[in-house]
């Protein structure tokens, strides 16, 4: 599934240094378990988002690794102290081997 | 013995208590499996780990589930009644302050929800959570 997927997150565009943050994301998968039968009662093959991560200016905040027991549409929310201005980089492996990204600035004010 | 509606009725549902008692423990042994190749039979504490998910939850193929450890590198989430157990791993960054994360994940039926948590000296922390689910998540 490299069609249609479409990541959303929500950071704060500005905050105090050290300030701790949280942050939403949302990617628009439909995440196929590889448990659930067509109307044949064939197999769906499993199609998933296999892992998640997330870094602030090259260090790591999360890094989570999913399994098909995450809902369709899976949906983090998490935690990220924020030292100094700079960059949220998001990414989405998926187990056709796309990789999704986006990345959200966030500033010092 | 003649055999009725009600008396097949009452047989049939019979046998498929027998073998719903006799799957969970195939499924909690599964889990028990899959924490001991993160933990390695390590000693497990508890009390460190706060595990939120909702007591009753009317759609298994959506159930909202926060997981919180202060002091933790790593959390691993398992439902115990799922065809799978594993259900996710948490590694968290430096930047991370919290080590909270909230998510939201499919059960197949009522069943425990188990964290496994490894803290910053390497010991390993558990908590558990049972949720009932009115709909199972997992397709037919």
């Amino acid at each position: 599934m490299a069609s249609g997927v479409k990541p959303r997150v929500k950071v704060p565009k500005t905050a105090a240094a050290g300030e701790t943050i949280t942050i939403k994301t949302l990617i628009s998968h439909k995440m196929e378990s590889g448990q659930r039968k067509d109307d044949d009662g064939n197999p769906i093959p499993r199609s998933i988002i296999n892992r998640f991560v997330a870094d602030f200016n090259g260090e790591n905040v999360i890094d989570v690794v999913l399994e098909p027991a995450i809902s369709t549409n899976p949906y983090f929310q998490f935690d990220a102290v924020v030292p100094e201005a700079g960059e949220f980089k998001f990414t989405w492996y998926d187990d056709d081997g796309s990789v999704y990204e986006t990345s959200k600035e966030i500033a010092i004010g | 013995m003649e055999l009725t509606r009600r008396t097949m009725l009452a047989i049939s549902s019979g046998a498929a208590l027998a073998t719903g008692l006799g799957a969970l423990p195939a499924f909690a042994s599964l889990t028990d499996d899959e924490i001991a190749k993160i933990t390695g039979g390590a000693e497990m504490g508890e009390g460190a780990i706060t595990l939120t998910a909702p007591e009753i939850a009317e759609n298994g193929n959506t159930v909202p589930i926060e997981v919180s450890v202060p002091g933790a590198v790593m959390v691993a989430l398992f439902a115990d009644g799922n065809p799978t157990p594993n259900v996710a791993t948490f590694k968290f960054g430096p930047l991370n302050p919290t080590r909270s994360a909230s998510t939201r994940i499919r059960l197949a039926g009522t069943q425990n929800v188990v964290a496994i948590a490894q803290m910053e000296d390497g010991s390993f922390q558990k908590a558990s959570a049972n949720v009932k689910v009115t709909i199972g998540g997992c397709g037919g």
